[in-house]
């Protein structure tokens, strides 16, 4: 996954230098920026990568033969092999979208609605985003499917024996995140894929919450689609990508038609242009592209695997220590867990938490982290969350616990 | 740096948000609860964070003679929902729909002249945190939506 060995990787406190937007006071005191689940902050080289582009060569691909439009085509493939590296995969099955959510769309509009039918399930769980959700309501709407979903253990995780309970020979797609972006979980996906490849069903993943946490592979993990964004893992907003295996690409119709995106084109009709291009239609973005690129260059320079065990130890040294205090709740299983930690503070509401703790220069998630279902699953309306990356410190952590704790007090809890 | 507009350069208070009035409210809800015969009643989202307010009225010559909210959400939401019912209880209709839209004004607007009668007035300290501005118009904005229907339209949850 990584060719930088630990030896030369980066210290921590080198790594946290690298991103500009920490060098700045909140509120009178230095940021803790514990927000990363929603969009990560952004080093440098990305930054100034994506400037470069705009500054240098800031030209359209696939079209014209001159030298900036030949800069800004190899630069922009040149990101598509790496970011498809990054997970996996081949450059030829990564289409860049602007998100996770462009890319659940359009394997629920272009691959679902052209091969389900009406009484065919759709099997998904309650912890799903609600990128992950809404695009498979609109695609039974359309087909006639009907959702089914597999509960989790109290502890919120999804064990097999709930995914062999929900599953049914109608069973044609398995929807399910890769990691929760509220509960922290990791559910078993090769298990998953195994058995749904074993009853001919396809398996779509979220990996908004993994891919810029743990190493990924796609190949290994042998799902058909997974999908994942940009913004969460040190690139710009505004891009994300779709893998697809190549035989499901080619079974899936495109979502946006026009330029770019063709093969022919007569008076009466067209033809697709090959896979993933004729996914990417319209002028794509060019600067969100390569500067995904720089941002994987970048996770690979740190190494995923240690961020992966960095990410993950403070997430559960916070979760750890938030759970024993009065009147907290962590939802979640408290060892084990990936980067995000949600809870609640009893009597006082996840927005008025939040707004204590930014007073105090901390910035968490309030509110329903786009996903209701499991909100009323955990009977909750909302809740606070903080969320770790590899430029967080137990220093964080240790703002955060003394941040909750001037919460109460504030609040008189 | 970083753009003066956010961050310090604010200086936004804690304290200016969260009022002594406000908490108490938050705390101690006035007219919480449900109307057994509303006339009007209408519930909305705040869809950032999901909360739900819904404003129950009952309207007897012109005046709106009772006023319950139910729901749930923030301390800010629920305080502004409870000081709405001391100013709009016994005011007629249209000057009801006054109260609530003046007071919308005076948070979003900086120029807005108005100022929110009673224990409204606490909530100026929205204004200097915009994220809050949804919650502390919510129930406002249930209220006017619910009067301008002309009668028991939405079901709230």
């Amino acid at each position: 996954m990584t060719s930088t060995s630990t030896a030369t990787a980066p210290a921590w406190t080198e790594v946290a230098g690298a991103f500009p937007a920490l060098r700045q006071t909140v509120n009178g005191h230095p940021l803790v920026y514990l927000d990363s689940a929603a969009t990560s902050l952004k080093p440098t080289v990305v930054i100034d990568a994506v400037s470069e582009y705009y500054r240098d060569y800031p030209s359209n691909v696939h079209r014209s033969v001159h030298t900036l439009a030949g800069r800004a085509t190899e630069a922009y493939e040149a990101a598509r092999a790496r970011v498809a590296g990054f997970v996996g995969a081949r450059a030829e099955n990564l289409v860049f979208t602007h998100g996770t959510t462009e890319s659940v769309n359009l394997v629920a509009y272009g691959w679902a609605r052209r091969h389900l039918k009406p009484g065919d399930e759709i099997l998904l769980t309650p912890a799903e985003h609600h990128s992950n959700l809404v695009p498979w309501q609109q695609a039974a709407r359309a087909t006639g499917a009907h959702l089914v979903y597999a509960e989790l253990t109290p502890e919120g995780r999804l064990t097999m024996a709930a995914v062999r309970a929900a599953f049914t020979p109608r069973t044609r797609v398995v929807a399910v995140a890769h990691v929760s972006n509220v509960l922290g979980t990791e559910n078993p996906i090769r298990d998953v894929v195994e058995l749904a490849h074993r009853q001919h069903a396809v398996v779509v993943v979220d990996g908004a919450q993994s891919v810029p946490h743990l190493p990924v592979s796609v190949a290994e993990l042998g799902v058909d689609f997974f999908a994942f964004s940009g913004h969460k893992m040190c690139g710009p907003t505004g891009i994300g990508a779709l893998y697809g295996r190549s035989d499901r690409l080619r079974e899936t119709d495109p979502l946006l038609f026009g330029g770019e995106m063709i093969a022919e084109v007569d008076r009466e009709r067209a033809t697709w242009a090959d896979v993933p291009y004729r996914f990417e239609g319209g002028t794509p973005n060019v600067a969100g592209a390569i500067g995904l690129g720089t941002a994987v260059g970048f996770l690979e320079s740190v190494g995923m695997p240690r961020i992966a065990v960095h990410s993950r130890e403070l997430a559960v040294e916070a979760a750890q220590r938030l759970a024993p205090l009065p009147g907290v709740t962590v939802y979640g299983p408290l060892a084990d867990r990936q980067a995000v930690v949600a809870f609640n503070l009893a009597g006082v509401h996840p927005h008025d938490v939040a707004q204590v703790l930014d007073s105090q220069g901390i910035a968490v998630r309030a509110g329903h982290h786009c996903a209701q279902p499991l909100m009323e699953t955990l009977a909750i309306q909302s809740s606070a969350r903080a969320s770790f990356y590899l430029y967080n410190t137990r220093e964080d952590v240790d703002r955060l616990v003394d941040g909750l704790r001037e919460v109460g007090r504030y609040f008189g809890r | 740096m970083v753009s003066a507009k956010w961050g310090d350069i604010l200086g936004a208070n804690l304290d200016e948000l969260y009022r002594e009035v406000i908490l108490d409210h938050s705390q101690n809800p006035r007219r919480m609860g449900r109307l057994p015969e509303p006339t009007h009643s209408l519930g909305l989202h705040n869809p950032t964070c999901g909360d739900k307010i819904a404003v129950d009225l009952k309207v007897e010559d012109g005046r709106v003679a009772d006023y319950r909210f139910s729901g749930h959400g923030c301390s800010i939401s629920m305080a502004s929902a409870s000081m709405l019912g001391d100013a709009v209880v016994g005011r007629p209709v249209a000057q009801a729909t006054e109260v609530a839209r003046g007071f919308v004004n005076f948070l979003t607007n900086p120029q807005s002249p108005e100022t929110p009668p009673g224990d409204l007035e606490a909530l100026g300290g929205v204004r200097k945190f915009p994220a809050r501005v949804k919650c502390a118009t919510l129930a406002h904005n249930a209220l006017m939506e619910a009067l301008a229907a002309h009668g028991v339209r939405a079901q709230p949850h």
